[in-house]
Order: structure tokens, then sequence, then C-alpha cells
């Protein structure tokens, strides 16, 4: 009874009608004897990370797919040596014969001999059938192969089309995407369809602005294009403005709240007090002209290499931030205290604060140095969504090497930012406004920004620091200055 | 069983005389019997509800919640293996549900959600009862009337109709029976429920609101379902309300206790608002750390109801290492009683899908029968036009102690 048999454990659906999900990891190797309900993956889903606990007590025999795969519900996705005898049953629905024998043991020794047929359908009258799939949701959508019934003529073809309950109108479901429902009354809300919002978010456009061409004023997928190629001047920053947190007004007679000092809360204190009393730090303003930067902006979000992607000011204040590094490398550096070195990066690892619902994360973009606009467009746009989603792994949030912080979405123009731990310098962004500013010997109404440049005075000195913070301001004020710099 | 030996509604119990007026309305004041911390706090007026609990009462309350804690577990694994195609876990609310249902009589009837799994093993659902439609293998759980509870409740609320109209019955019947009825804080915003609020208060019907607010619905916090608290919301119906502790077995049963007294002598419908944390997803299909402040969790992690029992009565000396390996051994011994009795559970037949439609013959559902038999015998060799044999009854015996 103690003989050795395998049992497969294909992928279950973990959700409600998934069809694949991802290996993410394998929390046990080949060979790994492992419990019942000890942990062995975790997969993610369309709709969750979830850890999937061992069907078995047994060895794990084979690991079949790889982390990183996707995999289709019903692909069998690891297998277990289990001891006959443990008396677990099949629960992947294997065509295991021995899995029957077990169960049917138990049941009713003298059918024990018929090998592949399941208990299950040991009373039913005709043992040729294809062996049904123990269909529980979980392998819904397996491939019907060959076990698939083969239909033979009808005999009560009449009857049955006289009698056959009539289904459901399937005429209306043609139109049903995207035919708007009258009925319903939107309320605030511009009326679309999910996937056009989803275009609409992606592409920094605002519905309340598009007027709908669609059927009772819908907005449709080429209104919310149209409007994103037209618009001149969508600011960009909106989606890159943190919700502001959901203000819950305390019961009244509430005088103060304590909370404990935890998470997200807790790590930032304590790496601002660290940074604020070992670096030294000095801060220095520089406020500039930066029409013809947003000029370019425009020009740029114009141009077909550009379309759908987003380019905002704080695009063009990284790029020129890189550009104006390779001049003033310092502060790309790296004080290590432990060794009594300096470090000078020859990379740069990008730095972006960002507000996110668990607190303040500084996700950096690596080896940003080389990249163009473009590829900065997108990999700003991709860590800050990450971060949001509260999503960005321990690797991005570490071995930065200077840092952006972005206080103009919220409006301000200038402050004194405390640098990242172990980083040289933080650049902060002022919001950009129309100011009365000198231009060509005449007042005009100007595009004016203020950045704020801390960085620490051990590694840095005061004409470094300016010069660099003299070039970044170059850059955006005239763009053509790139020129003269690389 | 605690019910009996301890049952709710004992007029010589001691309880208050005359009305319940000082335990009622307790607004924002928590009602709290057992500190996180595992210390007893005193509260006269809801003292003399438990007072008749001793340490075998009080260490039968810890088993029941040990053991519906690994049932939980259990069926969560089995899902994720893919031998249940949903669960909806209780993880964290084991107190709010132990202490409510071991309150009740034998005969006082339960309408719940689709969580109160452990409420079922409590009334003596077997397990494969609490897991198959879950499994996809059968169109309900138990047969409602051998337990006195009905089958779980999918659509949000609607099951506190069901319970205003058992209580109207109830008074109709002029028995003294009385009918609890168990939602969610998510639920308060439904409409049946306060349709359900305003029938009970009108007919002054024996029910029990008892709504878990387990802080989530799916993703909706509370504090965007109600900007009072919901045991506030039941006074603008007339129904007095208790806010208690979840998390806190004795409180939740001072409480239901109270609530069940007072349904008893006429007094009309409560609402208990049970204050309580949902730790798990909402079911296995959802990821509440897309959602969630995961410092939440650690918060009610520290608020845990089975360890704040477990702590008391270790500190009353009424809980030794031994009694606590003999509790863990009868859940590891329901967990797997359950797994065995789930996946090895029969499919049903393409034919069983007509029976219990109607408790007597009916023309109409032969007729289907008949043509559905016919459509089968189409497929060729299937057979599958089969006798409708029926589903196999488990045989697992549920919490019935």
């Amino acid at each position: 009874m103690s003989a050795i048999m395998i049992k497969e454990f294909r992928l279950p659906d973990l959700g409600e009608g998934l069809t694949e999900s991802e290996i993410l990891s394998w929390k046990v190797n080949v060979g790994d004897t492992v419990a019942l309900n000890q942990i062995i993956a975790e997969v993610e889903t369309a709709k969750a990370v979830v850890e999937i606990p061992s069907p078995f007590a047994g060895v794990v025999a084979a690991l079949h797919e790889q982390p990183g795969t996707v995999v289709e519900v019903g692909k069998p996705i690891v297998s277990f040596e289990v001891e006959d005898a443990a008396g677990v049953k099949d629960t992947a629905g294997a065509e295991d014969t021995a899995a029957a024998k077990d169960t049917a043991e138990a049941e009713d020794a003298a059918a024990a001999d018929d090998g592949g047929t399941s208990p299950v359908e040991r009373g039913a009258p005709t043992p040729t059938l294809p062996r049904r799939e123990p269909n529980l949701v979980g392998y819904g959508v397996a491939p019907e192969p060959e076990g698939h019934p083969v239909r033979r003529p009808r005999v009560f073809a009449s009857a049955m089309a006289t009698d056959a309950p009539t289904p459901a109108a399937p005429a209306a479901s043609a139109t049903a995407a995207a035919a708007p429902t009258p009925a319903v009354h939107n309320g605030d809300r511009p009326r679309s369809t999910p996937p056009v919002r989803k275009l609409a978010k992606d592409l920094g456009v605002d519905l309340h602005e598009v007027s709908g061409t669609g059927h009772g004023g819908l907005i449709t997928r080429d209104d919310v294009r149209g409007f994103a190629d037209k618009a001149p001047g969508v600011e960009a920053v909106p989606s890159s403005v943190p919700p502001a947190a959901a203000v819950t007004l305390p019961p009244s007679g509430v005088r103060e709240t304590r909370t404990p000092i935890k998470g997200v809360r807790k790590y930032t204190a304590a790496a601002m007090v660290s940074s604020a009393f070992t670096a030294p730090h000095v801060t220095e303003f520089l406020t500039v002209d930066v029409t013809a930067g947003m000029e370019l902006l425009e020009r740029l979000k114009a141009s077909r290499e550009f379309a759908g992607h987003k380019l905002t000011p704080l695009t063009l204040v990284a790029k020129a931030l890189l550009v104006a590094l390779r001049r003033n490398p310092t502060l790309n550096s790296h004080w290590d205290d432990a060794n009594q070195e300096i470090v000078q990066f020859h990379y740069v690892n990008l730095g972006i604060a960002a507000a996110t619902p668990r607190g303040l994360l500084v996700p950096n973009i690596k080896d940003a140095q080389d990249m163009g606009l473009l590829e900065l467009s997108e990999a700003l746009a991709s860590l800050t969504e990450t971060a949001r989603a509260g999503k960005s792994t321990p690797e991005d949030l570490s071995h930065g090497t200077i840092s952006i912080t972005n206080i103009g979405v919220f409006g301000i123009d200038a402050g004194t930012p405390i640098l990242n731990p172990g980083e040289a310098a933080i650049l902060s962004i002022g919001a950009v406004r129309p100011t009365p500013w000198e231009h060509n010997g005449e007042i005009a109404l100007r595009q004016v920004m203020t950045l704020s440049l801390s960085f620490d005075h051990r590694l840095v000195d005061g004409e470094q620091g300016s010069r660099f913070l003299a070039d970044v301001g170059a850059v955006l004020r005239d763009p053509g200055m790139v020129l003269t710099m690389v | 069983m605690l019910t009996e030996e301890t049952g709710p509604g004992h007029p010589t119990n001691g309880g208050p005389a005359n009305g319940t007026g000082s335990t009622l309305r307790t607004g924002g004041n928590l009602v709290q019997l057992i500190s996180p911390e595992g210390e007893r706090v005193h509260r006269p007026e809801f003292d003399v509800w438990i007072k008749d609990l001793g340490d075998e009462q009080l260490l039968a309350l810890y088993e029941d919640m040990v053991v519906i804690r690994r049932i939980d577990k259990e069926a969560t694994a089995l899902q994720r293996q893919g031998e249940l195609a949903l669960w909806p876990p209780l993880l964290g609310q084991e107190a709010s549900q132990i202490g409510s249902v071991r309150a009740l009589r034998d005969d006082d009837f339960i309408f719940p959600s689709y969580r109160e799994s452990g409420v079922a093993y409590c009334r003596g659902a077997r397990l494969t009862e609490i897991v198959r439609t879950w499994r996809g293998n059968a169109l309900y759980g138990w047969d409602p009337h051998r337990i006195k509870m009905a089958t779980p409740q999918i659509v949000i609320g609607s099951q506190t109709l069901h319970a205003a109209g058992y209580g109207m019955g109830i008074l109709n019947d002029g028995s003294d029976n009385v009918t609890i009825t168990y939602f969610g804080d998510g639920a308060t915003s439904q409409g049946d429920v306060n349709e359900s609020l305003v029938f009970a208060a009108s007919f002054q019907a024996p029910v029990v609101f008892f709504c878990q607010n387990n802080h989530w619905a799916i993703s909706e916090p509370v504090t965007v379902q109600s900007h009072i608290q919901l045991a506030d919301r039941a006074v603008g119906f007339g129904i007095p309300s208790m806010r208690v502790d979840g998390n806190d077995v004795l409180a939740v049963m001072a409480a239901t206790r109270i609530a069940l007294d007072r349904a008893r002598k006429g007094g009309g419908p409560t609402f208990i608002e049970a204050v309580t944390y949902r730790m798990g997803p909402h079911t296995t299909a959802d990821d509440p750390t897309r959602y969630r402040d995961p410092n939440e969790l650690e918060d009610w992690a520290a608020k845990d109801p089975i360890k704040r029992l477990r702590t008391l009565l270790e500190a009353k000396g009424a809980l030794t290492e031994e009694q606590i390996a003999a509790v863990d051994r009868k859940a590891d011994q329901v967990g797997a009683d359950l797994r065995n009795s789930c996946i090895t559970l029969p499919d049903p037949q393409p034919m069983d899908v007509f029976e219990h439609v109607y408790s007597t013959p009916n023309s109409w559902i032969e007729r289907q029968k008949d043509h559905y038999s016919r459509y089968l015998a189409s497929f060729s060799g299937s057979g599958a036009g089969g006798s409708g044999s029926g589903l196999a009854e488990g045989t697992q015996e549920g919490g019935v102690r």
C-alpha cells in the first residue's frame, strides 16, 4: 500500500471565470518534502496575487512551469510523489488510475479492477462514457478535445423545435456593447464606455471637457483621440497630481486622534532624520523664465513621435538635470562614511518623489543617464503608476543616486527639500506660473518657475552646486543651450 | 450544548428586571467585556447577562472559535487548490458569529448572509453542506427546517426581509420565538435592509438585526457607507441599538441575549452592530492589498478575538497547554474531515437540476424533465439521461455537541 504514485496539480481558476494566471515564484524546489496546505507557489491572476497551498503531502517531483510564465487554467504546473497509503484523493483530475483505485477500495473493493473509471461514474449505466473531468469551476475552461460529446441525428427534432425554451434574444447583444442606456441617469459622469474611459485616462484627457458625438451624446474613442490631438495645452499635470487624501472629519467631540507610528510613515521619518542630521544641507533657489521650454513641450506633444506620451514640465526638468549632471558630476555622488570614501557614480538612478496612498516613496529610474526625452517620459509614467498602485519593489526604491521632487503639482513654488539618504542632491520643481517678467527689455507675461536645489555640502561646494543649478535653469530657459553642453 | 445550559432569556437569570434601557442606545460607547489584552472589563449592566458563564462554557466558546477558524482556513486552501469555486472567508469575525449563535435557542430561526459558515457549523450543518454549494455541487447547502437556519443569501441584505417577514409570522403564531438575521456594514446601504427595519419596527416584530461591521464592503470602506455609526442608523427607524466589540465573544453574547430577551417579551426588534474586521479578502476572488492599508491589518491583528479569550482563560488558570492542544487537535480533525468529505463529494447528475424546484409533483417540471432527458439522450453513447439519483448526503457531522 505504500507504493509511490505521481500526482499532478493543475492550475485552478483562482478567481471567478479566469482563464490564466502567471506563476510569480515557486516556494519549493524539486525534491522538497511538502506538507498538505504548505504554500508552494505565488501566482498572479488578473485579479489578485495569491498563494497556492499544496493539495498533497509528498515530495515535489517536477515543476512544469517557470516563474514568469503565464499558464492556462487546467495545465499541470507541478507534480508530486505521493504515498499511496496517504489516502489523499487526486484533486487535479489527472488520468490517474491509482487514485480511482484508492477511493474505489474504500467504497467497493469488488469494483477495484475497473481501473480508469472513477467511483463517481461507476453507477452510470454506460461505462464507455468519456471520463468526466471533475468539472469544478476550476477546470471550466479546460480544452475539450476528444471528450467532447458527439451529436447523433436528433430523433425528436420537431418536438424540440416547438418546445425548446426560447433563448434570450441574442440580437440585442450585438449592439449592447456600444449602445447607450438612455434610462440610466449618469449624474455628473460624462457618458462613455469603460474602454474609452481607459483610453482617456491613458491620454490624460478629462472626459468632462470632451463633447460626445455618439448616440445620445456618448463619448466615443474617436472623440477622445480627436480631443487629445488638438488640445494644445492639456496640462499633463492633472494625472500626476496625487489625489488628495480623503479627508474624514472626526466625530464631533474628538479633539485629537493618536495614530501609531509605523509603516511608510515610520520609515520616512527615520530616513529624513538621518539625512537632515548627517548631511549638512545647503539649499539654493533659481527662478527662471521657462516659456521656451514649455513651448518646446507643446510642439513635441503635437508631433507624431510623442503622440500618446505624457510630456510634462517634470519630463523636461528631468532631462535638463541629466544634461547638467554631465558637466557637474559631483552632484551625482555618495558619501561613504563607513569606508571614508567618496563614491562617484558614472550612472544616474534618478529618484522621483511620489505621493502614494501609503505615503512618500522615492522610486528611481535605473540608468537614466543616457535616456532621451521619449524614453524618459515612458520611464516616468510607468514609475509613477507603479508607485501609486503600491507595487514598487524594494529594488525600485533602492540605489538611487539623485532625486527630483515635484512640488509644483501642488501649486507650490519653492522649498528646502531634504536629501534622499545617501544622495548628494535633490532638485525641487515649483509650479509654472504666468508672471510679469522681463523679456527682451520689456515687461511681458511669461511662464516662470522656481527651482530649489539642496545638496550635501560635504560633497558639493557652493560653486559646483550653483553651476549645476544654473545649467538646469539655462536648459529650461533656452532648450537650445543643450547644444553647448553636450 | 452551550445554548441549552446557559440558554438566553431566562427570566430568573438576574437580567435587568424591567426594561433594558440602560444597555441600549450605547451610541459611540463600544461595549467591551474582554479587552484586546485579554483582561475582563466590568460593565455591570452587561455582566449580569453572562454571569452564568463558567470556565467550562468559556472553554467551549474558545473551542468553537478555533474550530470555525480552522474550517475557514481549510476551505480557503481548498479554493486555492481548485476544489471550491469560491469561498467567503470569516477570518477575524469568529467572536461575532460564535457569541451570537450560541446565545440563541435551538428553535430561533436564523437568516444569514453568505459569510456565516461558523454560525451554520454551530447550528449543526454538516461540513459537506457548508461547502457543497461553493463547490458547485449543489443548489443548496442544508435543509433549513432541520437546523432552523436559511441557506446562505448571496443577494446583499435580502435575508433581512425574510427575517422581518418571519418575525411578523411569529407574532401571528403568538409564540415566543425570535429570529435573527446577519448582514454586513455594506448591506445597511441596501434598500432591502432599510425596508426590513421599517417593517420590523412598524410591527414590533421579534427580530434581531445583527450587523457585522467588518469595515469593508468588498473594497468600499465603511466610512464611505455611513457618516454616522451604523448602530445610530437604527435609531432613525425607532429600533434600539447596541454597538459592541465584535471581537469580544462575551460582549457579543451579552448584547445578543439582551436583544433576544427584549424580543421574546414583546419588546420588538433590536439592532446590534458588532464592530469587527474582515482579516481576509471579501472572497477568494479578491485581493484586499490593492485597496487596503496594511497598517489596518496590523491594528486588527492585535485585537484578535481568539487570542484575547485565550489570554483571559490562561490568566484564570482555566486553560492548560493540554486543553489548548486538545482543541487544536479537534480543529485539525474537523479540517481533515472537511477536506476529505469535500473532495469525495460525488458530482451531481444533469437531471438533478429538477429536484427540489417544488416540494410537490408539478406538471410543468415533469414536462421539462421529459424534454431534457430526451435532449440528453440525443448525444451518442451518453447514457446520461440518468435517473437523477440525487445528491448523496455527506457523512460528516457538523458542530453539534
